[in-house]
C-alpha cells in the first residue's frame, strides 16, 4: 500500500468559512443547516479524476496571450507561481489547477457581469495548468482590479484570483481565492472575514516575490496551496480492493 | 514537556466560487470560447460500456427559489463498478479506457436545470469489512453563496436491494433524509433519466457529507 491510497485526515473545518456567514448575504439562504454526515474514506473519496497534458493548449497558462486579439491586455503584468502540496508536505504532481479573474478594471468577461468598467478585448480572464512532478505550477496574467458587488451598499472585493484544484482524491477538491499582499480591501471583505481563523485567512494572501519577478517585464506573486493530507498509520486504514 | 510532534501543513481555506465560476471552469456558459478542449457534462464516448443514462436536477435555496448559478461536478465508477484511478485495484472489474468518470456543468441561467450524459455505475467495494456500496455518483456543488464545496451522493431509487445493503445509506435515517439521496427513474423517448434535485437548506435539505 502506498500513501496515495490511504484515507484522508478529517478536514479541519475551523480553518474554513462555515456555510452560514451572514455578512456574506448570499450565504444566508444557500447554507445547509443540518449537521453534515461524517464518512470515513471509501474508494469513492480516495479516487478522483486525472488529467493529461494533451488536454491543455500551449497558451492555457498564459492569460496575457490566451485571448489576445489585436494586442495584449491592459494592466500590470504579473507572474503567479507556487506549489500544490498536501498537509503531509508532499508536492502533488500532475494535478489540474484552474484560475479565473476580472480584468485590470475589475470586470469579468461574463454575460452576467454588468459592472461599468469596460471589457478588455484582449483579455479572457481564465487559464489552467497541470503541476509538474514536484507539485509546482505557474502562469502569467494581468493583475485583476477590485470590483464592487451587491452585498452592503458600498461593498468592494479586494483584487483576487479564483483557484480550483483537484489533488489525487475527490475529497481533496477545493475552490479558493488568492489575494494580493498589501491590498487595503482584504480585511474589509466578508468572504475573507468569514474564515474564523485569522492566520488561516492570511494564507490566502500571496506575497510579492521580487526574486521571481522578470526585470523590465513583470512582477511576481507566490501562492502555495495546501490540500488535505492522508493518514500516516500503516494499518487499520487499508481500503478494500487495494 | 513532551517531544514535539512534527508540524503538519494546514489546508488552504476554501472561498466561494462566486457568481462568475463559469468563466473559469465552463467558459462557454460565461459566453465565450477560449480553450481548444473543454471539459463538459458528457462523460460518455462512442466506446463507453454500460447503460446510457441522463441524470438531471435543479438546485434550490432555503426559500425554495431556484439556484440558477450553481456549478456541479460528478465523479463515478464505470459500468463495472471501477474508478478510473490508480488507487482502485478491485479485482475482476475491468477499466473502461473510454470513460474517465468525471464531468462538470452549471445550472441553466434560465431554467435552473443541470444534466449529465453518462452511464449507470456498477457497485463498488466498500471499506474493508463492509458491504459493497450500491451504485452511486459522487456530486460536488459550488456556487455563489456556498463557502465550501458541498459533497453528496446520488443513489438510484430503483436499486432497492443494493441500496438496502449500502453502508453509507444505512448511516442515514430512513425517510425523507435518505430519500434526499435517491434519484428517481423516468423513461423519456426510450431513454433512462434519473432526476435528482438538491436542496441546500430547508425542510427538504439534502444530506451532505463531510468526507
Ligand atoms: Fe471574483
Amino acid at each position: 500500500m502506498t500513501h496515495a491510497d490511504s484515507e484522508f485526515l478529517q478536514r479541519d473545518r475551523s480553518i474554513h468559512p462555515p456555510a452560514f456567514t451572514p455578512d456574506y448575504k448570499t450565504s444566508v439562504l444557500r447554507s445547509p443547516r443540518r449537521a453534515m454526515l461524517s464518512l470515513q474514506s471509501s474508494l469513492s473519496e480516495v479516487t478522483g479524476p486525472t488529467f493529461g497534458h494533451s488536454e491543455l493548449g500551449p497558451l492555457d497558462n498564459d492569460l496575457i496571450l490566451n485571448y489576445a486579439r489585436e494586442g495584449e491586455p491592459i494592466g500590470e503584468r504579473i507572474f503567479v507561481h507556487g506549489h500544490v502540496r498536501d498537509e503531509n508536505g508532499r508536492g502533488i504532481p500532475h494535478t489540474l489547477v484552474e484560475f479565473w479573474q476580472a480584468n485590470a478594471g475589475g470586470r469579468y468577461r461574463h454575460r452576467n457581469d454588468r459592472y461599468l468598467a469596460p471589457i478588455d478585448p484582449n483579455f479572457g480572464g481564465c487559464g489552467r495548468t497541470i503541476t509538474d512532478e514536484n507539485g509546482f505550477y505557474y502562469f502569467r496574467t494581468i493583475k485583476p482590479g477590485p470590483y464592487p458587488w451587491r452585498n452592503f451598499l458600498n461593498s468592494w472585493r479586494p483584487a483576487h484570483i479564483h483557484f480550483s484544484v483537484f489533488g489525487t482524491g475527490f475529497a481533496q477538491r477545493l475552490i479558493t481565492q488568492m489575494y494580493f499582499e498589501g491590498d487595503p480591501l482584504i480585511w474589509r471583505d466578508p468572504m475573507v472575514l468569514g474564515i474564523p481563523d485569522r492566520s488561516a485567512a492570511e494564507r490566502l494572501i500571496a506575497p510579492l516575490d521580487l526574486g521571481a519577478a522578470v526585470p523590465l517585464d513583470m512582477l511576481a506573486y507566490k501562492f502555495d496551496i495546501v490540500l488535505r493530507g492522508r493518514q500516516q498509520t500503516l494499518f487499520e486504514n487499508k481500503l478494500q480492493g487495494n | 514537556m513532551v517531544q514535539p510532534l512534527p508540524v503538519r501543513l494546514q489546508e488552504t481555506p476554501s472561498q466561494t466560487a462566486g457568481p462568475y465560476v463559469h468563466i473559469g471552469l465552463i467558459p462557454h456558459q460565461a459566453g465565450f470560447d477560449i480553450f481548444e478542449t473543454n471539459f463538459s457534462n458528457v462523460l460518455t464516448g462512442p466506446d463507453t460500456r454500460g447503460e446510457r443514462i441522463r441524470i438531471e436536477g435543479r438546485v434550490f435555496d432555503g426559500a425554495g427559489s431556484l439556484v440558477r448559478d450553481a456549478f456541479i461536478e460528478i465523479w463515478q465508477a464505470n459500468a463495472a463498478g471501477r474508478y478510473n484511478h490508480p488507487a482502485d485495484r478491485q479485482e475482476g472489474k475491468p477499466l473502461d479506457e473510454g470513460f474517465r468518470g468525471w464531468g462538470r456543468t452549471g445550472s441553466d441561467f434560465e431554467t435552473g436545470l443541470w444534466h449529465f450524459e453518462t452511464v449507470k455505475p456498477g457497485p463498488v467495494d466498500g471499506r474493508k469489512g463492509h458491504r459493497p456500496m450500491a451504485p452511486h455518483i459522487n456530486l460536488w456543488i459550488a456556487a455563489r453563496g456556498i463557502n465550501i464545496g458541498l459533497q453528496t451522493r446520488l443513489y438510484f431509487a430503483d436499486e432497492t436491494e443494493a441500496n438496502a445493503d449500502d453502508p453509507v445509506l444505512n448511516l442515514v435515517e430512513r425517510g425523507p433524509l435518505r430519500d434526499s439521496l435517491l434519484a428517481k427513474r423516468e423513461e423519456r423517448d426510450g431513454k433512462a433519466v434519473y432526476v435528482f434535485d438538491i436542496h441546500l437548506q430547508g425542510p427538504h435539505e439534502t444530506v451532505f457529507f463531510d468526507v
